[in-house]
């Protein structure tokens, strides 16, 4: 009998170890979003209101809603497949979002629906923390000091508008999407789709200031396919 | 019958099974509404709705009536089906027993009057009517309503115990460190649409918005007022707790109070030991 239950652990073992390779091929879509026309001005945010924000940050912080970087780089745009996708298994990971010196850390978080998301408060003082959902249900939740991380999902695609009313110069955004494949762009602009089977795709770039940008792509295997994107800059 | 004539009639019926399902309105769950033994019917709620409250809240509750540009603060956007006074979590629907009393309560400071010359059966049609302008209704549920133990007696003990919470939970950020609606983001909030609005100043004495009880400020600060800045603090208040801030928060209004005879009592004594409210001070 033991022998058996041995050889069963095996069996299953080896099962689990040989599976990844039979996963088939997957690619890749990655690329550079860049600007061009006008980038509305960026700001200085005034934090006296709070001084413990103002000692964190020993330079001024500027406004987030249009940060651009060397060669016309655009950070914080939500790349992501809205169109083509297979059914890839649920993004489980959960998605930190931090409010830390009176920002939202990271300015824009992408997620999927019902991917876990913690929210915590890492400042010495309080937060309201109000994300603005219409499709979702809207919320409002103190968080003060050394309180738990508030742990939540979202039900419905949506874009939503994140603020705390306490400091109204704290915004940010929670993108929930359907699709497990997204990317927010780091401070060079760029970004990277990874594990997409062959097909083909509709890759979408959206920025809250500059819009909604799409392409196709498509997939044949193992390869890595760039898709670059130009957003219009608006002033106003 | 000819097969093909008869596979055609097969066709148009379904095409009119199908043209019904496109035009049938709600299940007839979200068409009422339920309090006590009272039943309220969405069609019914119609007429008085056009007669009494389309003029601010828009013939398709979207708060786009004609009045609605001239009064601040905005009338409730129905569509988006989120409402301040509720007796359920925040970002859960309200029950129809919370729309029903702020029909019938009205809204102390705005132009929302109370509707007690409506008879309690209009009221009720109007809260399922006014459930027909968002489809949350059809999809959601009405969230579970807080619950609120009986209330302990007010001590000298709870009332500066409500004093630290109010200095640790920084309600004076908003609501000034003596209540008087002047804390230091007073003036910059903004409620869920961007319009300004101000936080309640205890210093009138005034109704709250959402009733006039001790129990009913417990509800406000623990499921939060949906659409404006006020947060819930359900997550970081014990019940106890809860009840402390309460106790606190009467003595912060010029109003006979129990709660303010015993702060009065205690502070012509004790008063000098007291740290300030506010960025500097411990709230004890």
């Amino acid at each position: 009998m033991i022998v058996r239950f041995t050889a069963l652990i095996a069996v299953v073992a080896t099962a689990t170890i040989a599976a990844p390779r039979h996963q088939p091929a997957a690619g890749m879509i990655s690329g550079k979003v860049t600007y061009t026309g006008t980038l509305p001005k960026v700001r200085t945010i005034d934090m006296s209101k709070e001084p413990n924000c103002v000692t964190q940050h020993p330079t001024p912080v500027t406004t987030q809603d249009a940060v651009t970087g060397p060669g016309n780089s655009v950070r914080y745009v939500v790349v992501y497949i809205s169109a083509g996708d297979q059914g890839a298994p649920a993004a489980t990971d959960t998605v930190h979002y931090d409010q830390k010196g009176c920002l939202y850390i990271p300015h824009v978080a992408a997620m999927q629906v019902h991917q876990p998301l913690e929210i915590f408060n890492d400042d010495p003082h309080s937060h309201n923390i109000h994300p603005l959902a219409r499709v979702n249900a809207e919320w409002n939740k103190s968080q003060p000091k050394g309180a738990p991380p508030i742990r939540t999902s979202w039900d419905q695609p949506e874009f939503i508008p994140v603020k705390c009313n306490v400091h109204p110069w704290m915004h940010g955004y929670f993108v929930v999407l359907a699709t497990p494949h997204s990317a927010v762009t780091d401070s060079t602009g760029e970004f990277s789709l990874t594990g997409l089977p062959p097909g083909k795709y509709t890759v979408t770039a959206w920025h809250e200031r500059f819009g909604t940008q799409s392409q196709e792509v498509t997939i044949g295997g193992s390869e890595t396919k760039t898709a670059n994107f130009v957003l219009t800059a608006r002033p106003y | 019958m000819k097969p093909q004539t008869r596979w055609m009639s097969l066709v148009s019926a379904c095409g009119a099974v199908l043209l019904l399902a496109g035009v049938t309105p709600a299940p007839a769950a979200a068409q009422e509404a339920h309090v006590g033994a009272l039943t309220g019917h969405a069609a019914a709620g119609k007429a008085p709705y056009t007669r009494y409250c389309a003029g601010c809240h828009g013939d398709d509750g979207d708060a786009q009536g004609e009045n609605a540009q001239w009064i601040d603060p905005k009338p409730r956007d129905f569509t988006l089906a989120t409402f301040k006074c509720r007796s359920t979590p925040s970002g859960s629907l309200p029950t129809d027993q919370d729309l029903y009393n702020s029909v019938e309560r009205g809204f102390v400071t705005t132009n929302m009057p109370p509707w007690v010359a409506l008879t309690p059966q209009n009221r009720i049609n109007l809260v399922a009517y006014i459930k027909t302008f968002s489809p949350r209704w059809r999809t959601a549920k009405p969230g579970t309503p807080i619950t609120i133990p009986a209330e302990p007696t007010a001590t000298i003990q709870s009332i500066l115990h409500g004093r630290q919470l109010y200095q640790r939970l920084e309600c004076w950020k908003c609501h000034g460190p003596a209540g008087h609606g002047d804390g230091p983001s007073a003036h910059e909030l903004t409620d869920s649409k961007d319009d300004p609005i101000r936080p309640y100043n205890f210093q009138t004495g005034s109704r709250f918005m959402c009733g006039t009880t001790n129990q009913d400020l417990y509800r406000i600060f623990m499921t939060g007022l949906d659409g404006s800045p006020m947060p819930s603090f359900a997550d970081q208040l014990s019940p106890a707790e809860a009840w402390d801030l309460v106790h606190f928060l009467r003595t912060l209004q010029p109003l006979k109070t129990r709660e303010s005879a015993i702060w009065h009592e205690w502070a012509a004594t004790h008063g000098a030991e007291l740290k300030p409210i506010g960025p500097e001070g411990g709230g004890q």
